[in-house]
């Protein structure tokens, strides 16, 4: 089965699964979602603010070329691990910030387009990998943990192998 | 945790850094609110670079000839981020929907049993212990399954029981520091989010990505794995005093996140 049709069972199939089990075990599917999707409409009322000021910080970024001036800079690198220079700044910003990276994103894709070697990366990137930081802190906070004991470094390590293996997937799938 | 989850909890990096630094590096005493309040820029380190950036923004745009562009996007760029926000709202109003009619049918709690094997592999002091495995299967579960939502508060839980096992000390156990390694390198079976980003930009398959996430997120959580498993290093136990402090301002840093 090639990978266009493993994606394109996999949301259907996915509703279908939840839907049948509920139905099934004879569950009140509607209003168990209705209180379930309440959920997201809070989430994005939460996270429309955040998203205001990141995007117009970097869409003035983008538009006077200071962000150009960034890739540019960080190209010869990029393209010895042979990863998309548009991209970079997306590896950089997504252990830091959700709403950052996001934005980001969202801008590149519009630039560069979805099919595109570079849009591909950016949406495996952004897929395969956490907002390392965020998640950390709220972990050994809540624990009240204050030595890491190698585990920031580790997670360092696994988004660094997150964003070299999100330019060799895509190579490997789509070329 | 699902990736819309996490951002709006975590608007802003930069001051953020330094506050997890100050967790991490107990060498520096952790920066407190009020000196990030009393820094000249008002909002702290964050407000001191979003300043920077657009200061140099106006700048080298009015220097190279693009301060339309850059008057443009100071303008427009705001309806920008609502209709991203109206794009988004739909695919994560369904997708919680689909979560919590998967999680009252007990697809949560069947997926964690069917890891539970696997991830006694993981953490083998844990093993032994009912309550903490159960605790970090139901993480994984949750994480792998989107449930954002639903992950964070178990997660916590599963550090609490971790820490609880592990003698209650403030320095990370293997098992603790190797369970945050995993939610760091978050597998996620349905990157939903990433998947309507790309359909409103006019994806014909956004979901043909999806081999491809799946051999990154799995390369990446094997990596962290191995990596955690070499830069684990026994430290001594630390005073609990200090300990409590630094964590309860962390604590504080986000906030009751759960009801």
């Amino acid at each position: 089965m090639s990978a266009f049709q493993a994606g394109d069972f996999a949301v259907p199939l996915a509703i279908v699964l939840v839907f049948s089990i509920a139905a099934v075990r004879r569950k009140d599917l509607f209003s168990i979602f209705l209180s379930g999707a309440k959920e997201g409409l809070a989430t994005t009322a939460h996270v429309l603010p955040a998203l205001v000021l990141l995007m117009t910080v970097i869409g003035m970024a983008r538009a006077s070329g200071l962000l150009g001036l960034l890739t540019d800079a960080v190209a010869p690198l990029a393209e010895r691990l042979g990863f998309p220079a548009e991209v970079l700044p997306l590896a950089l910003l997504r252990p830091l910030s959700g709403s950052g990276a996001l934005a980001f994103f969202e801008e590149l894709l519009g630039e560069v387009g979805t099919e595109s070697y570079g849009g591909r990366v950016a949406a495996v990137l952004m897929g395969g990998t956490e907002t390392t930081f965020y998640t950390a802190a709220v972990y050994f906070g809540a624990a009240e943990v204050r030595k890491g004991n190698g585990a920031i470094p580790a997670a360092l390590v696994a988004d660094f192998a997150g964003t070299v293996m999100s330019a060799l997937a895509v190579r490997l799938f789509f070329q | 945790m699902d990736l819309l989850y996490s951002l709006s909890y975590y608007p802003f990096f930069v001051k953020d850094i330094f506050r997890q630094a100050s967790v991490f590096f107990s060498e520096y005493p952790p920066i407190s609110r009020n000196r990030l309040s009393q820094t000249r820029f008002g909002g702290g380190g964050t407000g001191y670079f979003l300043a920077v950036v657009t200061a140099a923004s106006l700048i080298y745009g009015a220097c190279a000839g693009n301060l339309s562009a850059v008057s443009a996007a100071a303008l427009g760029e705001c309806s920008h981020a609502a209709m991203l926000s109206l794009e988004l709202l739909g695919t994560l109003c369904l997708w919680s929907g689909v979560s919590a009619v998967a999680d009252e049918c007990g697809l949560t709690a069947w997926t964690a049993k069917l890891l539970a094997p696997v991830l006694g592999l993981l953490f083998p002091t844990a093993r032994r212990d009912e309550k903490v495995m159960k605790a970090i299967s139901m993480n994984v579960t949750a994480n792998l399954l989107g449930l954002g939502n639903a992950a964070t508060p178990l997660g916590i839980k599963a550090m609490k029981e971790l820490k609880r096992a592990g003698g209650g000390l403030s320095a990370a156990t293997k098992d603790m520091a190797l369970f945050v390694v995993v939610n760091t390198a978050s597998l996620q079976i349905l990157p939903t989010t990433v998947a309507a980003l790309r359909l409103n930009e006019g994806s014909p398959a956004p979901m043909d990505i999806l081999p491809a996430v799946w051999l990154t997120g799995g390369f990446s959580l094997l990596a962290g794995v191995l990596a955690a498993k070499v830069f684990y290093r026994e430290t001594g136990p630390r005073a609990e005093g200090g300990a409590c402090r630094s964590g309860s301002a962390a604590a504080a840093l986000f906030g009751e996140e759960e009801p």
